[in-house]
């Protein structure tokens, strides 16, 4: 079974984000940019079936700028085979990326689309929902884990309040919780290797997708800073106040 | 314009997130029905009919409507929103979840957690876990909307009588089978809707400790209990009680962190909080900066002594 992961590039999770003083977006420039940390999940889920011998072929995808080719890498690093660049340089929105992820669906045929719940930059979380719906597929998004079982997956997804677990139907669309999996570091020999796999390079138009984005943003800003308070001393101080001054208890 | 604003309920009652989704739909339209989506929500149906304002009420039932099965929801809501110019889901994790399914059906791209209604076509939302709000204008011709619930103030539970109307909808999801459920059993408030929350952080060091230091301080006062990414990562304490950017957004009265350093990551998930106590021995750590309290001192003599305090005074 071939298994497709689409990953994205963005802004390394532990980079302060500034927003810029013409709230025209956010500071991007000469920021550490990586893969998105539950892209990488869904990519080392792919592994470990593959390692597993449930997945026969992992393919991984990107749509983005050429920089988002080192995105693919550090998954090909991994244990990706071979990678899809679909390549443009503006801001694709959830909606576009799932119709041009549907073309490659089309092209590949995997058995298994596995992906992040959400990016961190844009936090949607909402491609992996909406690649379902345009294939008319069954999801089972923010998994902590999934099974295998021959024709269909079992899924266990982290809900409000606890966990759910669904039996899906192979093709289907599984996207990535934090605790499902703890990504590995790719070693330097592997490192290596994934250099020399392929990457195809295309664009929105070999899909036949309009890559237009639907929002407009008008501007970003910052949200209110809370203002530090007081410190106090003492258990006896600090209910007082809560009590008197506060008033929540 | 006619919106449509899907309630969040346990087929008994509504929570209040659906009450909070209903306050933004208010900004946006004088038409507002709701639909209840459920297995045996008679009740829950019945209790939407009497929210202030509304419309009317859609019932919809089915054993997959009943797990909020995405494709089922799906096959719901996309006919009927022939009717309507949006689609208002709180943004639970059953929300998140089929929302957007509904959305790329509508082939119309999809605002997701709201904090800010702007006017019909403008709306608030945050990006990069909270760091930045960004205002979009959507040019799509209906709009799907996931509403933060805690950025809105609850509208009036009662003085509505609505009428409900049972929908026949099927509501199938063949490729999709629920299995099984385990939900956490706890006398304690649900940590998304509680008045009170207490959170621990790595500083408490093992599970044991989580259990021994903060779960009792927040018996005692009522409260939920929360911890940070790095606690719940070092399975200090399980995973549906992680406050922050990837776990849960939450916006209490009170907000006490315990033993917290106050990464970034945690921040986004409670600095909406009405009153933030940060107890940490740690005077540098970024917590103080958003605590209305500080108190620098360590958890261990810190927590028995506010035990006591609390105790004294018949709490």
């Amino acid at each position: 079974m071939k298994v497709l992961v689409p990953v994205k590039r963005v802004i390394d999770y532990n980079v302060k984000v500034r927003v810029k003083p013409d709230q025209s977006g956010v500071d991007l420039a000469n920021v550490k940019m990586s893969m998105n940390p539950f892209d990488e999940i869904a990519v080392e889920e792919a592994v470990r079936l593959k390692e597993k011998g449930s997945a026969t072929e992992i393919v991984v995808v990107s749509i983005g700028p050429s920089q988002a080719q080192e995105t693919i890498r550090t998954a090909l690093a991994m244990g990706a085979d071979r990678g899809i660049l679909i390549q443009h340089d503006a801001v694709v929105e959830p909606l576009a990326v799932a119709k041009l992820l549907k073309g490659v669906v089309a092209e590949e045929q995997p058995g298994l689309v596995v992906m992040g719940k959400q990016a961190i930059d844009d936090d949607n979380n909402a491609t992996g929902q909406m690649l379902a719906a345009l294939l008319d597929w069954p999801q089972a998004t923010f998994a902590s884990k999934v099974e295998l079982t021959g024709e269909g997956a079992n899924v266990t997804r982290e809900v409000d309040g606890g966990l759910q677990t669904l039996s899906v139907k192979l093709p289907a669309i599984v996207t990535t919780d934090l605790r499902l999996n703890e990504p590995r570091y790719a070693s330097l020999p592997n490192i290596m290797k994934a250099k020399k796999k392929p990457i195809d390079v295309k664009s929105p138009a070999d899909y036949g997708v309009d890559p237009t984005p639907r929002h407009t943003v008008l501007k970003v800003t910052e949200p209110a800073k809370r203002q530090a308070g007081i410190k106090v001393e003492s258990a006896a101080d600090l209910v007082m106040k809560l009590r008197n001054e506060a008033g929540v208890l | 314009m006619a919106v449509l604003v899907v309630a969040d309920h346990d087929n008994q009652a509504l929570r209040d997130t659906t009450l909070k989704t209903v306050a933004a739909a208010q900004s946006l339209s004088n038409e507002i029905d709701v639909l209840v989506l459920g297995h045996g929500a008679e009740s829950a149906a019945q209790a939407a009919a009497k929210i202030a304002g509304v419309r009317k009420v859609l019932l919809a039932e089915g054993e997959p409507l009943g797990r909020m099965i995405a494709e089922a929801v799906e096959a719901v809501i996309v006919p009927l929103m022939a009717g309507y110019d949006a689609l208002l889901v709180p943004s639970t994790s059953a929300g998140k979840n089929f929302a957007p399914r509904v959305a790329a059906k509508l082939d119309v791209m999809q605002l997701s957690d709201v904090v800010q209604v702007v006017d019909a076509e403008t709306f608030v939302r945050p990006i990069y876990a909270g760091n930045a709000l960004e205002t979009v204008r959507s040019s799509d011709a209906k709009k799907v909307i996931t509403v933060r619930p805690t950025a809105f103030k609850a509208v009036a539970g009662e003085g509505g009588s609505a009428p409900v109307e049972r929908l026949s909808a099927s509501a199938e999801a063949p490729g999709t089978r629920f299995v099984n459920e385990e939900m956490v059993v706890s006398d304690r408030p649900e940590l998304g809707a509680a008045k009170i929350v207490v959170s621990g952080g790595r500083a408490l060091g093992s599970a044991e400790e989580f259990r021994a230091v903060i779960e009792p301080l927040a018996d005692k006062i009522g409260a939920a209990v929360g911890a940070s990414r790095a606690a719940v990562d070092a399975g200090y304490a399980p995973n549906d009680y992680q406050v922050g950017q990837t776990g849960k957004v939450v916006a209490p009265d009170l907000y006490i962190a315990v033993g917290i350093s106050g990464a970034i990551q945690h921040l986004a998930g409670m600095k909406d909080s009405k009153v933030i106590v940060a107890i940490n021995k740690d005077a540098d750590a970024p917590i103080f900066q958003v605590a209305d309290y500080g108190w620098v001192a360590d958890y261990k003599t810190a927590i028995p002594a506010l035990m006591e305090e609390l105790g004294k005074s018949g709490k």
